[in-house]
């Protein structure tokens, strides 16, 4: 278990670190993967003769596709690792942040910074409404799925269906009243888009959503015995309910701040967790990091498509991971049920 | 008579206005195997989860050791008393030997920590597991999957066990095997409280009996003087024999049957 642990870390590890290469190096502007190299290095401080001597060649991988790479394969990761927490927290395979209304949620948020001309914070209002948004969804949806002091998962999964419904007519609503310039600007948003990421977005994604990776990394052990059931779980000594409570945040956290920089990206937090517990089992230390790994390579390499599959065109990254994520995501459920035996 | 593991004192509980426990008083001592009984819908889940501390009395006190269950932490519960529930679903595709293991967390970073290897391959011996331990548990039979989850409970390693209908869904022999186990764990000074619907099986094995019926404890002591026919016919309503069994002389219940012609 452990060899086969160890192949599919540094399998991953390959695979990221070459779509990273990849993605440094095609583009509009192509770049050889020396010039990518010399340029890390000089910004680490090393200076190598494989340098580019072109300012244009350097700028444009410090400025341009470095923070790019940086903020897909961090939005990558952090939308991974919450869709991870909140199966672990669902006991259900199929739940992910988008099911609790955090995308739906902070997709109101935007569209109403958007509509509403929202500029008190600048260039960040629309992150910035896009956060409260999702978190406020998910604050919503834990509160009134509670009864006697407990959330049943029924109800919250159900409670999560009302608040969509009712986030898909306030964006509705939204849209009607905007201009056609805000409502573009808010299908984009929605669409889900790398484009124009800065160091400083980058920055903030990081500060905000590698801490709540983290803590999520620390509970794994108590979610492998939520597995058992939530009384079983209490019986073997863990606090369930603030166990629950701890989760939802931090999944609040990691979803609400990547969306709030990249948009509605769906299907990062079902496949990345899916495919990794297909290949190290569903021990939740392994499961957490190696979402977190597979969850940056998916969208690094998601990204690198989106930038190149059609010339001079950046297609919407959101719509990329649907597409592909969607038939994937069904064929997982035939296979795994099958194997299985069903979702219980 | 042997120290008192856990004690409930009027207790009772009420859901929607309606009593599902009504005023039980009833003491687990070490060292002995307690079988609760009653009919469907006597409170026997109930009354099991009273005593474990997974649900709150609605009156009256539950004392483990002599200390209220309020004033526990889950952590030191887990560390003194385990339960097993009917139903033991696992979320995901946990192998039988990982949901075992699971057993020892409340023993991690303790100096017993170092007993989890043997604590868990005793567990899987004992239940007969460890043939299919490395099967994924959603995949095994609802008996395996029951003798798992008895496994996983044995493993936890505690002085008092909570076991809420272990033999159900177990053939022939496991049932046997479960409340020798049972007997055994009683043997080295443990409190063992089983819930039984085979009246039989808690006659062989159970040092005490308790009955419920509707909430209320309506019969507790040694298995000769609560299994009695007018008893059991009361509280069950059809009609039974209970004879000794030519072995031990402990009581044997079977329901009368009359052949239909």
């Amino acid at each position: 278990m452990t060899s086969r642990r160890a192949v599919v870390f540094t399998a991953l590890a390959v695979l990221l670190a070459g779509g990273v290469l990849a993605s440094a190096a095609l583009g509009q502007l192509p770049i050889s993967p020396a010039e990518v190299l010399g340029t890390a290095l000089r910004g680490l401080g090393i200076d190598t003769p494989w340098a580019p001597s072109d300012r244009l060649v350097e700028q444009t991988l410090a400025q341009i596709r470095f923070p790019r790479i940086a903020m897909s394969l961090l939005v990558g990761a952090l939308l991974a690792v919450a869709g991870a927490v909140m199966q672990a927290v669902f006991g259900n395979p199929l739940a992910e942040p988008g099911v609790v209304g955090v995308s739906s949620g902070a997709a109101v948020g935007a569209a109403a910074a958007i509509t509403f001309g929202a500029s008190a914070l600048g260039g960040w209002s629309v992150a910035v409404a896009a956060f409260v948004g999702g978190f406020l969804a998910t604050l919503v949806v834990y509160t009134t799925a509670r009864s006697r002091g407990r959330t049943e998962v029924v109800t919250l999964l159900l409670t999560g269906i009302a608040v969509n419904a009712f986030c898909g007519a306030v964006l509705a609503f939204v849209l009607f009243a905007g201009h056609t310039s805000s409502r573009e600007q808010i299908v984009f948003w929605q669409l889900g888009s790398l484009n124009g990421s800065r160091w400083l977005d980058v920055l903030v994604v990081a500060a905000v959503g590698l801490p709540s990776a983290a803590i999520a990394l620390g509970l794994s052990r108590r979610y492998d015995l939520l597995s058992l059931g939530e009384r079983t779980a209490g019986h073997l000594g863990v606090r369930v309910e603030s166990l629950r409570i701890v989760s939802v945040v931090v999944v609040a956290l990691l979803t609400g701040v990547a969306v709030a920089f990249a948009g509605i990206i769906a299907f990062v937090g079902l496949v990345a967790p899916h495919v990794v517990r297909m290949l190290l089992g569903p021990g939740h230390r392994a499961l957490l990091a190696g979402s977190l790994l597979a969850g940056g390579t998916l969208l690094v390499w998601a990204d690198l498509v989106a930038r190149t599959a059609v010339p001079a065109a950046d297609l919407p990254i959101g719509m990329l991971t649907s597409l592909i994520g969607g038939p994937f995501f069904y064929w997982l459920i035939r296979r795994n049920r099958a194997k299985a035996g069903g979702w219980a | 008579m042997s120290a008192i593991a856990i004690r409930a004192r009027g207790v009772g509980r009420t859901v929607d206005g309606a009593p599902i426990i009504d005023g039980v008083d009833i003491e687990v001592r070490y060292g002995r195997v307690l079988a609760l009984v009653g009919p469907n819908g006597a409170g026997k889940s109930t009354l099991l989860g009273l005593l474990a501390g997974d649900l709150a009395p609605t009156s009256g006190a539950v004392e483990l050791d002599g200390r209220p269950l309020t004033a526990w932490s889950p952590r030191e519960l887990a560390r003194r008393r385990a339960v097993l529930l009917q139903s033991n679903a696992v979320a995901f595709s946990f192998t039988a030997r990982q949901v075992v293991e699971m057993g020892r967390a409340p023993w991690a970073r303790t100096s017993r920590a170092d007993g989890d290897e043997r604590a868990i391959r005793a567990a899987l011996a004992e239940t007969d597991v460890a043939a299919f331990a490395d099967r994924a548990y959603p995949t095994l039979s609802g008996g395996e999957r029951a003798r798992v989850s008895l496994a996983r409970v044995l493993a936890q390693d505690t002085p008092v066990l909570l076991l809420d209908e272990p033999t159900a869904a177990l053939d022939l022999r496991h049932q046997e095997d479960v409340l020798r186990i049972g007997r055994g764990l009683a043997g080295a000074g443990r409190a063992v409280v089983v819930v039984l619907h085979d009246l039989s099986l808690a006659g062989a094995y159970a040092d005490d009996v308790a009955m419920l019926d509707r909430g209320r404890l309506v019969a507790h002591g040694g298995p000769r003087e609560v299994l009695t026919a007018e008893r059991i016919e009361a509280v069950y309503g059809t009609p039974v024999r209970v004879l000794p069994d030519p072995d031990t002389g402990r009581p044997v219940v079977l329901p009368r049957r009359a052949l239909s012609a």
